[in-house]
């Protein structure tokens, strides 16, 4: 499919491994490498969302492995809000080149710009972004659309499947959901129709991490505690930026700070951490009272179903 | 939170779960209770549902607000798909499907149950053993779960709490008997899911249980991934073929193994061609192995150039599976519209689909009372029934009961695409009736 692509070897961390040993992370590894090649075995067109954040970063590195030595035979399509951070959009621009992959973009800017979206009081772009995202699933007649998504973040997300059948909308009905049965997963679909496939469902966020620690996984450099100007607002540690702030009685200060979750700078807040490493990062989120969308997602505090409201409409 | 899910444990097992129960046994609660009681649940999960239940006029937090998530479950205050929940504990962690109750919604309980291998059965301690708990245990017997445990729960609502639990507890070890589990695969616990006795903590409302807690007992039951009943079932799923300067003449395999295992150097062959060759390598992304078991992804290198694509499987010679053409297979009919015989269907086995087309109906089984009817006309929404079943190209199957990978497959819709029947190869229904699930 992708013959013109060099593929990049992953260096080996663990040469001729035990065969025996099978721990969760071995399970849910090899389950996510099965959910991809069925999609590679099954779809005409595939894509994987790919925003930079940890989770699609955990993604793409299961990809690499699943069609090792081979190229990923995929695309990758990020929908930029324009209110990314800019070490983000480095990181994201690093691993396309890095692994010789191919990058679409859908930019909320350019939606903005010609008037074909308009900007919501709040400010917040993260809704925004799912009329970019169909569109561009349909201008590329894409298939099957590959999500980091994980069931453990939200109530909504619990109730998902492994392969999620959205229609020319590219919404989500929970009612209609089809049986997923042993590991047989359904990929048929009408044309216009196209499936969400999720190969991180049963990963939990300390699984997330436990991985990247063992794998040895590049991550964007805002989930390691470093020097920021933040300031505070409902509770979280906001980055100045294009979005805005910070506004009256919100005071700049420069903190160590960590991200748990990469999202649109204008909802997406830091956490006071001085974390700077896996091992340092794992035993803080194995401590943490708090889920890391409750932390640092203004998006999710809208509504008591504010994620299976965004799901219906097309979003993740 | 920090005690029990300790960062360097990286070797805990997974262990995958379900639940099953009637309507209002406290299922939604008791899976509540287990997120509480492994400090699964955050600060912040907590006050949503405190917040959403002073919202509702309840004094105390309902736990079952943890895990019903949808619109439609929180107005009508019950579970309507199945929701994949997550714990660990210091030696395990957990993936556990909850399943909802209501009868019309069975074919969750077939979806969550497929892939469990152990399922908590609930009973209200009021009601014992129900028709539905027989329904549920009947349709878990047929789907081969490993292990069962029958939660008795409200067991603080009965009076005579200790006649109570020995009487449902002696009930429901008959009905599991007759269906195949032996003894040593099923426990019963008495539980108030409500004020947390048994689950975590050890009750000393129940002096007359010296078995272990609800969560004493997943942590350390033991179970296989896959029991190794047969050799080497490989479905292929994709062939890796690089292309590449450094790779160019590489040709691997790819697939997840389906039961039994692998090693360098064993003779395999390929169904349904029947060609035999050698395994030179199992490869990773991370490097070679010198063994693979059931369930892990590799890539297989072969010795001899051979034909091999996306639907075959690659096999130990020794017990090869003969591929069929035609077969009998137990089907749950997940479907609003009914099966009837001549129906022609796409039947998705392991990594290969293929049209089918539905000869009879040989029988259908009436899960309330484990009798058969004998050539129905047709197959409703959540009827289980044997069929005959006749395949465009051959499939390589084993026996469900012998695995339940490569025993497992999907009747599809050709139209829509929808998924329409859970199957099952081979003559289980006749194995549940006599007692003699292997």
């Amino acid at each position: 499919m992708t013959i013109e692509l060099t593929p990049t070897a992953l260096t080996p961390s663990r040469p001729q491994l035990d065969g025996t040993q099978f721990d969760t992370l071995d399970a849910l590894e090899s389950e996510a490498i099965h959910i991809f090649r069925e999609v590679a075995g099954e779809f005409e067109r595939p894509v994987i969302l790919f925003s930079g954040g940890k989770d699609s970063t955990v993604l793409l590195h299961l990809a690499i492995k699943a069609f090792w030595p081979a190229p990923v035979p995929f695309t990758l399509l990020h929908v930029d809000t324009g209110h990314n951070l800019q070490e983000v959009l480095d990181f994201r621009d690093h691993v396309v080149a890095k692994y010789n992959l191919r990058l679409q973009v859908a930019s909320v800017e350019e939606y903005l710009a010609d008037g074909r979206l308009t900007e919501r009081p709040d400010g917040i772009r993260n809704p925004l972004q799912t009329v970019p995202l169909l569109d561009s699933i349909a201008e590329n007649r894409f298939d099957a659309v590959f999500g980091g998504a994980r069931r453990d973040e939200e109530r909504a997300r619990a109730k998902e499947r492994i392969f999620s059948l959205r229609n020319s909308f590219g919404q989500w009905d929970p009612k209609k959901q089809r049986p997923e049965l042993w590991n047989l997963y359904n990929g048929r679909h009408s044309p216009g129709e196209q499936v969400r496939v999720f190969p991180l469902s049963n990963f939990t966020e300390l699984d997330i991490w436990r991985y990247i620690a063992r794998d040895n996984i590049e991550l964007a450099s805002i989930y390691y505690a470093h020097q920021r100007p933040v300031y505070q607002r409902d509770g979280m540690w906001m980055t100045p930026g294009v979005w805005g702030g910070p506004t009256e009685g919100e005071e700049l200060q420069t903190l160590s700070v960590r991200y748990r979750t990469v999202g649109d700078g204008s909802t997406t807040g830091a956490v006071l951490s001085e974390a700077s490493d896996n091992e340092a990062i794992l035993a803080e989120v194995a401590a943490s009272r708090l889920t890391e969308r409750g932390a640092t997602r203004g998006d999710d505090r809208v509504s008591e179903a504010a994620m299976e409201d965004r799901k219906r409409e097309g979003y993740f | 939170m920090s005690d029990l899910q300790a960062p360097s444990n990286h070797s805990a097992q997974l262990l995958r779960l379900a639940t099953a129960g009637s309507v209002d046994d406290g299922k939604s609660t008791l899976v509540g209770r287990l997120l509480y009681d492994t400090k699964s649940v955050l600060a912040d999960q907590i006050d949503a549902v405190t917040r959403a239940s002073v919202d509702r006029g309840l004094d105390t937090p309902d736990l079952s607000l943890l895990v019903d998530g949808l619109r439609a479950e929180r107005e009508q205050g019950i579970t309507i798909d199945v929701a994949y929940r997550y714990f660990a504990t210091p030696n395990r962690t957990f993936v556990l499907a909850d399943t909802p109750g209501h009868v019309q919604y069975t074919r969750n309980t077939v979806s969550g149950a497929s892939t469990a291998q152990l399922v908590i059965l609930l009973v209200d301690a009021r009601k014992g053993v129900i028709s539905q708990t027989r329904r549920h245990a009947a349709v878990l017997a047929l789907l081969g779960v490993p292990k069962l445990v029958l939660a008795v729960n409200k067991i603080d609502l009965v009076e005579n709490p200790e006649e109570v639990f020995a009487s449902i507890s002696a009930e429901f070890n008959e009905l599991t008997s007759s269906l195949g589990w032996a003894s040593e695969d099923v426990v019963e616990i008495p539980v108030s899911a409500l004020h947390g006795d048994n689950v975590a903590i050890r009750s000393d409302k129940t002096p007359y249980y010296t078995g272990p807690t609800l969560i004493e007992h997943l942590e350390s039951i033991p179970v296989d991934a896959e029991p190794h009943r047969v050799g080497l079932r490989f479905p292929v799923q994709y062939v890796i073929r690089p292309r590449t300067a450094e790779f160019l003449d590489y040709r691997g395999y790819a697939g997840q193994i389906a039961a039994g295992s692998v090693v360098p150097g064993d003779e395999v062959v390929i169904l349904p061609s029947g060609t035999r060759t050698t395994v030179v390598r199992i490869d990773t992304a991370d490097g070679e192995l010198d063994v693979a078991h059931a369930g892990r992804s590799v890539t297989l290198i072969l010795a001899d150039d051979v034909d091999v694509s996306r639907g075959d499987t690659i096999a130990s010679p020794s017990d090869a599976p003969e591929p069929i053409g035609e077969f009998d297979a137990t089907v749950c009919w997940l479907a609003e519209k009914p099966l009837r015989p001549g129906a022609r269907l796409l039947l998705k086995h392991g990594t290969r689909t293929t049209q089918a087309i539905v000869g009879s109906l040989v029988e259908r089984f009436n899960e309330q009372d484990l009798t058969t009817d004998p050539s129905p006309e047709t197959l409703e929404l959540n009827e289980i029934g044997k069929i005959s079943v006749r395949v465009a190209e051959p499939i390589v199957a084993d026996d469900y009961t012998v695995n339940r990978h490569t025993g497992s497959f999907l009747l599809i819709d050709p139209a829509g695409g929808n998924t329409l029947a859970a199957g099952l190869v081979g003559d289980v229904i006749a194995a549940v009736e006599l007692g003699e699930r292997v």
